[in-house]
């Protein structure tokens, strides 16, 4: 520890500490720009200059190293002429543009000029002007306004892991841009508008619709990946304008995803659902919350007067709320029914009656820093889960082996220690490759459904560098990705993951597909060894389904076939926010309100319970789904149901949600049959769910379907072999069958993928003819088509 | 080609022909004989070191740090690769003194980085040279190729088990790059911002390795104080201050050209070196040090030595040896504009006060050339000088600042008619290029 | 396909021989001089090419490229004719050389000529003041001592 003096205050700090930590820790405010705690260190705005006793010149406290006994003045005259030298230098070039400035009334230029800066300008040259830049749908540039800190710059390199952005020129004329005309479509981009201290970048989608001082700041959950960010939603007359990071460092520190940035703007869509509807003569009509209700209530007891409980199924979206999902159980359930799931897109759950209970992430988020060596098994790291990719990515700096196992060799911009790329068809092989060799390189026996599955398999020079890497470290963690867990073969990979993690004496952990997947199931939202999961109710269609936020044509595995179910059900009901499918073979939409719009819960994947409150009205006559569903108990004259707030629904479900989920959480899953490599025809199919398309909220947000990522879903990748042995020319399409269907799709050569496979993604409208098919047949199309053309 | 003159003192510099630059010739000139000394007696790297301390050589790239405390600064015990880099992006105005060395005798630069790496236990080193001078760096690549072939350079240096080896690097126009953390980046491969400093290059250099980093003529001087020893070398300047200086004059003289001079010469004497005053005219101010520094008058030139205490009380910097001599006719104004026109258009933009503060320099001096100046410009001048001076990261915004403040405050009669008249006061209202005027072609 | 000859690449593949191998970065000077010296200047393929070749990403790249002022950004004449007029070099002449020029091919600084053969750029230090009158031709070829009769030959020679 380090002892020394700032303001005359005495402080101690660690060693190694900065003269601004050890500002920050007595509580004296120094003036910066460039510095961001979570960034390098530049020292090139030069505004926290601080006079150090003994000090020939004023040094800068950001990036001044806190040595024994110095003493600090950061507000002496001494200082304070520096930081106002700094500050004029800052201005003589910044425009005079405030009031048509978006961070008016949040920039810190502005804020600080008013403590640091003069009255009139000494500056009587020309100002400088710097051409805008385009990077694409999220960030708006005015580079004039740039004061060159390189926060943004050093974003890319040090968290994003990639340098899209750089400070290009030198003096004067130095300014920030992409590489000449390409875009920013880091997955992370939206982080550079908050760090961003001036309004040279600021959200392309907000911009210009509101002023700071106008919004109310409400908290908030994301309700899009496993991971739960903590959000701010800035809210104008009851409508969302902006969602903002909540910075809560245990999870999603000071950043965002861009999806949970910018999947607001699917809120405001014209698709919203705001009445209750009934579909009667084959025409739909809007009627009252009570006559739809009773319809309802109606329906269902016919349903289940007629066929029995059981021909009642729901599906329900793992992003909707715990208290909706806790009563919608709860309905299912009391009607007699057990036939009720939420993992939509799991193939496999032959193993359910195996697993001992709810699976999640094995450890806190903010521990995977502390882990060695990890092996990813199946997960499209970056786009599924763009801040834990990051935590990985931080660590690997720190020298954690991150080893990957999976079907595409996506560059995850980071240090990846090993890569095993195989078919689909070859993971449950590959992992059963690296049990072997960590079971020899620990000479310790395997598990004898995997000793017996493996006893003929050679272990190829990447599993065993794996099991290496495995092996040599102390402390370890196996992860299972949504690839894994949407696998036809998920049960054999979660026995062998288990199977790894033990003989490395490693933790087994799930990423964790949706924001409520872990609440999801902690309630008993999946059906239990009584009833019919997803992929049961699809085969063997029931007479009347309630579908529960999702749009099960595009969040269920085989969308085609369970959209064929539902055609043939005698009522469907619909609960959701939005106008979709559901108007085509349902009987009912009701419109629930969407995360902004409801109280609400969410379990992330390391299980943390976070609550939430709505921050808006909801629109029109949507209303939050636990009401519905509390409503609609009573009507159906359930017992239960009698609830006055959302504190009693959760209280209903346990005195102590966040111990009531702990107790659930466990990753162990006893004796599966191993089924390693099943023979296959034709081109392996790559079925990602693309991270723009992965729930309802996020389909309908128009800026985020603009960017690369999005447009990129809707193309063809083909692996080398298989796209030069169509002898295709870019941009060209491909006809695509599986069986009887076929789609057509622009193509495009993608060196990562192993031979014979080609990435054709589930969850969009283009493929969801393909249903499930993991092989396809391809063909050349005579006709070229343009991929921008057909993915705008 | 007859002998190039650089004066009776020259060492470094001695017996140069412009021809004679090759491996043989070098070695005819005794050339590798402290590299073999060493390595023959076995001499201990502390021991060269102290040599080198007691030379009392200060580094040549303009900040005048003692070199051999610079060398023990080495982290001696660092596990994994240390890099001796040699600074010869020379680049600051009126020095030229660099590319003498690599063009008509770089194996005395090849066997001083040598030394320099066995001294400090340094394996690899890199020659960084600025990117104007083409064919130097041609040359010195092939020097580079004659020692590695007489095995001087490599694996196991003249059968022993020292091993070093050393690379020539190229910049390709970026005055800040003579910054040493600049280099680096640039060696790196990146723009050549400088390093925010701590951590200094001894533990954090190239490519995050204990570094080490000297100017061209200070390892040029190594060889001579290993053979002769660092009494011999010290003896040729005087206490602190040791050795020859090699001095690059430029501007109203006669003969335009490097100096390799004892320190402590007075300036009248390297002043008739370079022929005295071009066309007889009188003295008005010489930069003693590179652009770099602060301008002083004649009349204190004429009374001052050329060491780097001497110029120091007279006001200014001994800095790189760069010696511009300006005469009678020339307007300090217009001098005045064009360096700071230099560092405006040199600045690296990393940091606020050199980015922004440059600028705003060269256009008021630039409004004052060219008539427009205001009376308040000149405190509006001196005191922007003060908001960069000791502000920046590296020593640009110094650099940038001190000479703006020098000439407005050694000639600051000048600049007021300037601003009271629209005009200026000497007669070719300019560089006065008597010499040898270049006539426009006939209309 | 490929902008880079295999020549190029051979010369940059010497280049990255002084370096670490995990440090190629420190090649990129010398190989955008390389793709300079075959294309004249640097085209956005150019620099993404080299990006690719040494493992950078494209806007480091272009950082490097935009930093150093040796390196067109666009085409030039046949002849990139670079005066110094910093202040050592404008002592004895260097201006007047340059203005010189200027009259003679008809063009000012960063301008080209109408035949495309001649570009005057003013230039900064290069480190051979005691030489001035100095010039660069084509950033390579130093030219020293250049008076009038010289500048005349110079450009007669470059003409041919």
């Amino acid at each position: 520890m380090i002892k020394l003096e700032i303001d005359g205050k005495a402080v101690e700090v660690e060693n190694g500490s900065t003269v601004m930590e050890a500002a920050n820790k007595v509580g004296s405010f120094i003036p910066h720009f460039c510095y961001h705690k979570k960034l390098s260190i530049a020292a090139n705005c030069r505004m926290c200059l601080v006079q150090v006793e003994k000090a020939p010149k004023p040094l800068p406290a950001c990036a001044t190293p806190a040595t024994e006994g110095m003493k600090v003045q950061t507000a002496s005259q001494y200082a304070k002429t520096a930081q106002q030298g700094v500050m004029e230098f800052l201005l003589i070039n910044h425009p005079l543009d405030c009031p048509i400035c978006d961070q008016g009334g949040e920039c810190q230029l502005q804020d600080l000029a008013v403590g640091y800066g003069g009255s009139a300008s000494r500056y009587q040259e020309e100002k400088r002007v710097v051409v805008n830049k385009n990077l694409g749908p999220l960030i708006s540039t005015d580079m004039t306004r740039c004061i060159h800190c390189t926060r943004c710059v050093r974003f890319g390199q040090e968290i994003a892991g990639v340098m899209e952005l750089g400070m290009a020129g030198r003096g004067e004329h130095s300014e920030i841009l992409s590489f000449v005309g390409r875009t920013v479509d880091s997955e992370l981009s939206g982080n550079v508008i908050d760090l961003c201290p001036v309004g040279a970048l600021t959200s392309k989608p907000f911009r210009y619709s509101a002023r700071t001082w106008e919004l109310s700041r409400r908290k908030s959950v994301s309700p899009h990946d496993g991971l739960g960010s903590n959000l701010v939603v800035q809210v104008k007359v009851d409508k969302v304008m902006r969602v903002l990071p909540r910075e809560n460092e245990a999870i999603n520190e000071c950043w965002l995803s861009d999806k949970d940035r910018f999947a607001y703007e699917g809120l405001n869509s014209a698709e919203r659902l705001t009445k209750p509807m009934l579909k009667q003569d084959g025409k739909w009509t809007e009627v009252e919350w009570n006559v739809a209700l009773d319809y309802v209530a109606h329906a269902l007891a016919n349903i289940r007067n007629e066929h029995g409980a059981d021909a009642i199924g729901a599906l329900a979206s793992p992003h909707q709320t715990l208290e909706e999902l806790h009563l919608l159980n709860k309905l299912v359930r009391g009607m007699g029914s057990n036939n009720i799931d939420t993992r939509l897109r799991q193939l496999d759950t032959r193993a359910d009656g195996q697993v001992k209970g709810v699976r999640w992430l094995g450890m806190k988020v903010a521990d995977l820093a502390a882990l060695q060596s990890v092996l990813v098994v199946g997960s499209t790291l970056r786009k599924d889960h763009p801040l834990l990719a990051n935590r990985f990515r931080q660590a690997a700096k720190r020298g954690q082996q991150v080893n990957v196992l999976h079907v595409a060799d996506d560059d995850l911009l980071m240090n990846v220690a090993n890569r095993l790329i195989v078919k689909p068809s070859q993971m449950a092989d590959a992992l059963a490759q690296v049990a072997k060799a960590l079971a020899a390189l620990k000479s310790q026996p395997l598990s004898k459904s995997v000793a017996d599955a493996t006893a003929n398999i050679r272990v190829s020079d990447a599993a065993q560098a794996i099991a290496k890497s495995l092996a040599d470290k102390e402390k370890v963690g196996i992860f299972v990705g949504n690839f894994a867990e949407h696998h036809p073969e998920f049960s054999t990979l979660y026995a062998l993951a288990q199977e790894v993690a033990r003989l490395a004496g490693g933790t087994l952990g799930f990423l964790g597909e949706a924001a409520n997947s872990v609440g999801a199931a902690a309630v008993g939202a999946v059906p239990g060894s009584k009833g019919l999961c997803a992929q049961g109710m699809k085969s063997q269609p029931r007479k009347a389904y309630i579908v529960f936020g999702a749009e099960p044509d595009l969040d269920a595995a085989d969308g085609e076939a369970t959209l064929a179910a539902l055609y043939t059900a005698e009522t469907v009901i619909a609960f959701s926010a939005f106008k979709h499918a559901a108007s085509r073979y349902a009987d009912v939409l009701l419109p629930i309100a969407p995360f902004t719009e409801t109280a609400g819960t969410f379990v992330n994947t390391e299980g943390t319970v976070q609550s939430f409150n709505g921050v808006v009205k909801p629109l029109g006559d949507a209303r939050p789904g636990w009401k519905v569903l509390r409503v609609l108990g009573n009507l159906m004259k359930l017992d239960g149901f009698e609830f006055n707030s959302i504190e009693d629904v959760r209280a209903d479900i346990a005195a102590d949600l966040q111990g009531f989920v702990a107790g659930k959480l466990n990753n162990a899953i006893g004796e599966v049959t191993m089924n390693l490599a099943p023979a296959t025809a034709g081109v392996e199919r790559i079925a990602e769910v693309p991270l723009y398309a992965a729930d309802p909220l996020v389909r309908r947000a128009p800026s985020l379907q603009k960017t690369a990522d999005a447009k990129r879903a809707a193309t063809a990748g083909l692996a080398p072999d298989v796209y030069d042995n169509l002898k295709l020319v870019d941009g060209q399409s491909v006809r695509i069958k599986a069986g009887a269907a076929e789609v057509n799709l622009p193509a495009r050569r993608d060196p990562t993928l192993p031979a014979g496979t080609a990435r054709v993604a589930l969850a969009l409208p283009e493929t969801l003819a393909l249903g499930a098919a993991t092989t396809l047949t391809l063909e050349m199309l005579p006709v070229a088509v343009t991929i921008g053309h057909a993915a705008e | 080609m007859s002998a190039l003159n650089y004066g009776p003192d020259a060492v470094i510099l001695k017996g140069l022909t412009g021809e004679n630059w090759r491996l043989k010739d070098y070695e005819q000139r005794d050339g590798y004989a402290a590299l073999k000394k060493i390595l023959k007696e076995g001499m201990k790297p502390e021991d060269v070191i102290n040599e080198v301390k007691k030379s009392a050589l200060r580094g040549r790239g303009g900040a005048g740090f003692p070199t051999g405390l610079k060398w023990s600064f080495m982290p001696r015990s660092f596990p994994g690769p240390k890099y001796l880099v040699c600074n010869s992006d020379e680049g600051e105005p009126g020095t030229f003194k660099d590319r003498d060395i690599i063009r008509y005798n770089p194996h005395i630069l090849i066997e001083g980085m040598i030394i320099a790496g066995y001294a400090m236990g340094i394996g690899v080193g890199y020659n960084y040279i600025h990117g104007e001078i083409w064919a130097d760096y041609e040359r010195f690549e092939e020097a580079l190729d004659e020692a590695r072939k007489a095995g001087y350079l490599g694996k196991n240096i003249l059968g022993t088990d020292f091993s070093f080896d050393l690379f020539a690097h190229h910049g390709y126009g970026a005055y800040i790059c003579g910054e040493e953390t600049a280099l680096l980046e640039s060696l790196e491969g990146k723009k050549g911002q400088p390093r925010f400093k701590p951590p200094f290059p001894a533990s954090f250099g190239l490519y995050g390795k204990p570094t080490t980093i000297n100017n061209t003529e200070t390892f040029a001087a190594v060889p001579f104080i290993i053979r002769e020893g660092g009494d011999a070398f010290l003896a040729q300047g005087k206490p602190n201050n040791g050795g020859t200086k090699i001095f690059s004059v430029s501007g109203h003289v006669n003969r335009p050209g490097n100096y390799e001079i004892k320190l402590g010469t007075p300036f009248a004497k390297l002043l008739e070196l370079a022929g005295g005053m071009r066309g007889g005219k009188k003295l008005k101010g010489v930069i003693p040090g590179g652009s770099s520094m602060p301008v002083l008058t004649g009349e204190v030139m004429m009374a001052t030595d050329m060491d780097y205490d001497s110029i120091a009380k007279a006001g200014s910097m001994l800095g790189s040896g760069a010696v511009i001599v300006m005469d009678e006719d020339t307007c300090m104004v217009r001098a005045a504009e064009r360096l700071a026109y230099f560092y405006f258009e040199e600045s690296c933009g990393q940091c606020t006060p050199c980015r922004e503060g440059t600028g705003w320099l060269y256009r008021v001096i630039h409004r004052i050339e060219h008539g427009q100046g205001r009376p308040e410009d000149l405190d509006l001048l001196l005191n922007l000088a003060d908001n960069i001076q000791g502000r920046t990261i590296c020593a640009l915004g110094d650099a940038a600042a001190m000479p703006v403040r020098a000439f407005v405050k050694t000639f600051r009669a000048e600049f007021e008619y300037h601003i009271e008249h629209k005009r200026c006061q000497v007669k070719t209202g300019g560089y006065s290029n008597a010499a040898e005027p270049l006539q426009m072609a006939a209309e | 396909m490929s902008l880079l000859s295999a020549l190029a690449k051979q010369k940059i593949d010497r280049e990255l021989t002084k370096y670490p191998a995990d440090q190629k970065q420190s090649a990129c000077m010398s190989a955008l001089a390389i793709a300079q010296d075959e294309h004249g200047w640097l085209s956005n393929e150019l620099m993404d090419e080299v990006a690719q070749y040494l493992g950078m990403a494209p806007v480091a790249v272009y950082e490097v490229a935009t930093f150093y002022n040796m390196y067109n950004l666009k085409p030039t004449g046949k002849h990139k004719v670079t005066v110094c007029t910093n202040l050592p070099c404008a002592l004895s002449g260097g201006v007047d050389a340059a203005e010189y020029l200027k009259h003679k091919l008809g063009i000012d600084f960063r301008e080209t000529t109408a035949d495309g053969q001649f570009t005057l750029m003013e230039g900064e230090c290069m480190g051979a003041c005691g030489d001035a009158p100095v010039l660069l031709v084509n950033n390579k070829r130093m030219c020293s001592f250049m008076s009038k009769e010289k500048l005349d030959q110079l450009v007669e020679e470059l003409k041919k």
